[in-house]
């Protein structure tokens, strides 16, 4: 036990002895919360847009000027020449445009009925579509008042409970998979690259030979870094619910619990790669492909799961932060308590011991 | 002074820090000599020769090495010097071959010398069989003995060598010295630090280093003598009793 | 020059020893442009309703099968107990709640308007609006049609009504792979490029053979040189791998002009690796350069406007992505593939880009130390 003892020692003052490494290990999950947190949002605001306002009446101003009271738009110039809108496009800065036709106001009045048209540079579909939705619905509110001068009947009206987050912020969403990301990178990257050097170093061969339970020696590798990852979940908590208002409304014990299986779940995935790499170069691009893009796109934060192809909904399985990013949603903003995230648990802890069990046997090839 | 000194060092010093690593030492080397850099660990040695190959620039003091000033010309003295780090230093994932090209290029001898340098060094050290495989997979003292060659494939006027032998057999230890006298014999001057005590017999003349210091500098048997000790080992225990510094 | 060409053969040599590297630099990228575009969908469909009908009329039927119809929702549980939805949306298995009241028919007709209770699931704050968004349109276009069938014919015509037209440039069936394709290639195109430079020295910091080179006459900014153009190439290759596989695999056929794509492509790869090479001198051991890599790179990746927009960030957010080369080639990327905007369209980014490769490449050769 004592032997054990000194091992993690070792270990300890191999990750706490390099200023650079602290930098990533306690640095990189500060910074990223706090900018992530502030930084990333699906809303989008303050869109340029332009109008070519063909009609200059009284109907088009009035709806340019309920245009220009909304914050999602920001209105430059006001155009007569299409050409000007194709060059407006082609520089980027230009993200909808509005054409109002002759004699709006005209035909509003007498014929009911005008028409325009809505032109959005679709090369980025997402904003595209929520940019046409927006002007979609100022321009129906801008109807909807001309009508109430006809003061019409049976009307539906809506009430809405906007649950869990009624500001529609962006960090609610995204700071639970960043958590997710930052704990599982970190635990891979870490693991494999701290393995893989004392293999290229051939430090590891001595330890493996030592009298020593060659597991033991891999098991103290992986504690200093479930140590940093636990005092990591703990400055994430706390800037999330400080600084970035995110409510904590679950039990706090049954989130470190969660957590700490998700990080031995990292540093088991970590030890697979390292038992598959020879060398920090290729363990460090593997654990950063492998997990960094996958995470970010597969394990639903960034993109609703439910949209992807089949094939893609399948793989997302496999992705351990896909899991713990529901844990982390539900016991930490919805309260929700293990009744109803034990499925995800059992899962997350399956995986790690598959990559427990792999590289361990992994290991125990290389020694024979 | 009736040799030509192609190293002179006087009241070099290096800091790091409040550390004095290298404490005003003084010498000169002749050409042609194979001179010995002798000390513990930690005494200083390879300091005091990363200084003199321009990869460190000295606190203070001076020092010339080929004739050119450390503090203002340390690329014209890279010029003139070989040099064989601590660490095992060509490139392991590339052959034989390919790391003599390199170095030969870098130090910019024509395609011509580098095939004729090349097949003599393979020839030299018996490597034919080896050329075409990579460095990886010979054992530690060809690796040694190449890297030697390598260090010197340009001709230049001194060579440096940083513990060249460490961890190597006796066998090939001899084997490495052989090389080195044979160097010498070419007018090549060696500028060579170690810890073991019976290489320092082969040197012409031997600096022993104590705690950044030079405590004795003279030839082995002029040292034996002055200390009045049958072997090198003697003499070093004598010098090194008192150190403060030990270990890395 | 000569003394260039053998550094490049060197290094050349030692990136195709190591099949492992091969595989990193030329499969991974390969697999992941070919699987992940296909994930970044943020289109919102299928979005989970569950509608708790208290009323059971007429219009609360309509109104059911017309929210079901629209294509844009999923029913997930149709019940009369609003908890009961209340829990579907807890277990995450429902976006939104509607609540139609007892007696919302008759109420309707005899009060003239009548309230429906909506419970949104808002921690993913975009499907929240969006579907909000989608349901108050099909209760409004409900709402007409009530209106049709219950007023006279006569005063319902008189309604000024706006007809929207909307029309999607560049991209005109939205399809979603033809915004990332081009953004996810530029994004493995830094980590490949960022990672291998910035590990590259270090390297030979780590097993001693940059010592070697330090002791030999070479000039500075050839050795750099001698680092930056291995990577510079193989990240051209990993390009042109990308857009055959645009092109091939999902018909992305740029608009604009492939010798501008590879002009931008070339000066970036240059200020990318600049960067690397940057860390790579900061750095003494491979631990520490992953590091630091991993630091920037995690923050050129979320802020580049890959996956969020740049636009909708704050103004200090915004102005931390100018400093991010990812964004500007991201930005151009799409611009020049998808409205093949020409060179005056891109040339700030242009050149912005040159001179942060300026920049960075004489900051990583003034920071290497031949001396210590």
């Amino acid at each position: 036990m004592k032997q054990f003892i000194n091992f993690i020692k070792k270990e300890f003052y191999h990750v706490l002895r390099d200023p650079k490494s602290l930098l990533m290990l306690f640095g990189v999950p500060i910074a990223q919360i706090v900018l992530f947190g502030f930084a990333l949002t699906n809303e989008i605001k303050n869109s340029n847009i332009v109008i070519v306002d063909n009609a200059m009446d009284n109907a088009s101003q009035k709806l340019i000027y309920e245009i220009r009271a909304s914050k999602y738009f920001n209105v430059g110039q006001i155009f007569m020449n299409p050409d000007q809108m194709d060059a407006a496009f082609k520089t980027g800065k230009v993200k909808l445009a509005l054409v109002i036709p002759k004699d709006f106001d005209n035909d509003l009045q007498h014929l009911h009925t005008a028409q325009v048209q809505i032109i959005a540079d679709a090369s980025d579909p997402n904003t595209a579509t929520t940019l046409t939705n927006y002007m979609t619905s100022i321009i129906s509110d801008y109807q909807n008042q001309l009508w109430q001068d006809g003061g019409l009947p049976y009307s539906i009206l809506t009430q809405q409970r906007i649950l869990y987050n009624p500001e529609l912020a962006g960090a609610p969403n995204f700071v639970p998979g960043v958590v997710a990301m930052v704990l599982l990178l970190i635990c891979v990257l870490m693991t494999s690259v701290s393995i893989v050097r004392e293999k290229e170093m051939g430090t590891l061969e001595v330890l493996l030979v030592s009298p020593f339970n060659p597991f033991l020696v891999i098991f103290s590798k992986m504690v200093p870094y479930i140590v940093v990852s636990l005092i990591n979940l703990t400055i994430i908590l706390i800037l999330s619910v400080y600084l970035l208002d995110l409510p904590f409304k679950g039990n706090l014990l049954l989130l470190y619990g969660e957590s700490s299986i998700f990080i031995v779940c990292g540093l088991s995935l970590g030890l697979l790669i390292s038992t598959l790499t020879d060398t920090q170069q290729t363990a460090m691009n593997t654990s950063f492909l492998l997990t960094m893009l996958p995470t970010m796109l597969l394990s639903g934060y960034l993109f609703p799961i439910e949209n992807m192809p089949l094939f893609l909904r399948i793989l997302s399985n496999i992705i351990p932060a896909k899991w713990f990013y529901i844990i982390i949603k539900s016991v930490m903003l919805k309260g929700l308590g293990i009744k109803y995230i034990w499925r995800e648990t059992l899962i997350l802890s399956g995986m790690t011991v598959f990559f427990l069990t792999v590289s361990l046997r992994n290991f125990k090839i290389r020694l024979q | 002074m009736d040799k030509e000194m192609v190293i002179k060092a006087d009241k070099l010093t290096k800091r790091f820090g409040d550390f004095t690593a290298v404490d005003a030492v003084s010498f000169d080397v002749a050409k042609g000599e194979i001179f010995g850099f002798l000390g513990a660990n930690g005494a200083g040695k390879t300091t005091a020769m990363r200084m003199l190959c321009g990869l460190s620039k000295p606190t203070s003091g001076e020092a010339s090495v080929a004739g050119f000033d450390v503090f203002r010309y340390p690329e014209k003295i890279k010029k003139n010097i070989g040099y064989m780090s601590q660490k095992f230093s060509l490139y392991e994932d590339l052959t034989i071959k390919e790391n003599i090209e390199f170095y030969g290029g870098i130090y910019g001898l024509t395609n011509k010398q580098i095939k004729d340098k090349g097949t003599e060094l393979i020839d030299m050290l018996d490597l034919q069989a080896e050329a075409n495989k990579l460095v990886r997979g010979l054992p530690l003292g060809w690796k040694q003995k190449l890297a030697f060659s390598v260090a010197i494939i340009h001709e230049p006027k001194i060579v440096f060598l940083d513990e060249p032998t460490g961890g190597v057999d006796p066998a090939n230890r001899k084997q490495f010295w052989e090389l080195i006298y044979e160097t010498a014999d070419k007018g090549i001057t060696i500028f060579v630090t170690t810890h073991y005590l019976d290489e320092a017999e082969y040197c012409d003349r031997v600096s022993i280093m104590v705690d950044g210091k030079i405590s004795a500098l003279d030839t082995p048997s002029g040292l034996k003598k002055t200390y009045n000790a049958k072997d090198m080992n003697e003499v070093f225990f004598q010098l090194a009793r008192n150190a403060t510094r030990s270990g890395d | 020059m000569r003394t260039l060409m053998f550094l490049l053969r060197k290094e050349f040599r030692q990136i195709f020893r190591d099949p492992g590297m091969l595989r990193i630099i030329l499969i991974m990228p390969v697999i992941q442009l070919l699987v992940l575009p296909r994930a970044a969908d943020y289109e919102i469909k299928n979005i989970n309703i569950a509608i708790e009908d208290y009323d059971h009329s007429v219009v609360s039927q309509q109104l059911t099968n017309k929210i079901i119809s629209s294509g844009y929702f999923k029913l997930v549980g149709y019940h009369n107990d609003y908890n009961k939805g209340y829990e579907l949306i807890e277990r995450d298995k429902a976006d939104i709640v509607l609540e139609i009241p007892v007696d919302f028919e008759q109420k309707l007709i005899r009060n003239n308007s009548q309230d429906l209770l909506v419970a949104v699931n808002a921690i993913n704050g975009t499907k929240a609006i969006i579907g909000n968004g989608y349901l108050s349109s099909i209760l409004m276009d409900y709402n007409k049609e009530i209106r049709m069938k219950w007023l006279p014919p006569t005063r319902f015509n008189e309604l000024p009504t706006i007809d929207i037209v909307s029309s999607n440039w560049y991209n005109p069936n939205l399809v979603y792979a033809v915004f990332m394709v081009p953004g996810i290639l530029v994004l493995l195109l830094t980590l490949i490029g960022g990672n291998l430079s910035a590990f590259n020295i270090v390297k030979e910091k780590e097993i001693g053979t940059i010592e070697q080179i330090n002791v030999t006459p070479i000039k500075k900014h050839i050795f750099i040189m001698g680092k930056l153009i291995p990577f510079i190439i193989m990240g051209l290759v990993v390009f042109t791998l990308g857009m055959i596989i645009a092109v091939v695999v999902y018909g992305i056929i740029p608009v604009g002009s492939m010798l501008l794509l590879y002009l931008f492509a070339l000066v970036y790869l240059v200020t990318l690796v600049g960067f690397g090479l940057l860390i790579s001198t900061y750095s003494e051991t491979q631990v520490q350069a992953q590091s630091l890599t991993f630091f920037f790179l995690i923050i050129f990746n979320l802020m580049s406007g890959l996956f969020t927009s740049i636009d909708s960030m704050p103004h200090w957010a915004q102005i931390i992505t100018r400093f991010i080369p990812l964004s500007y080639f991201i930005e151009v990327m799409r611009m020049i593939v998808l409205k093949g905007s020409h060179f005056h369209d891109v040339a700030y980014q242009f050149t912005i880009l040159i001179i942060m490769g300026l920049v960075l490449n004489t900051w990583a050769i003034i920071n290497y130390r031949k001396t210590t």
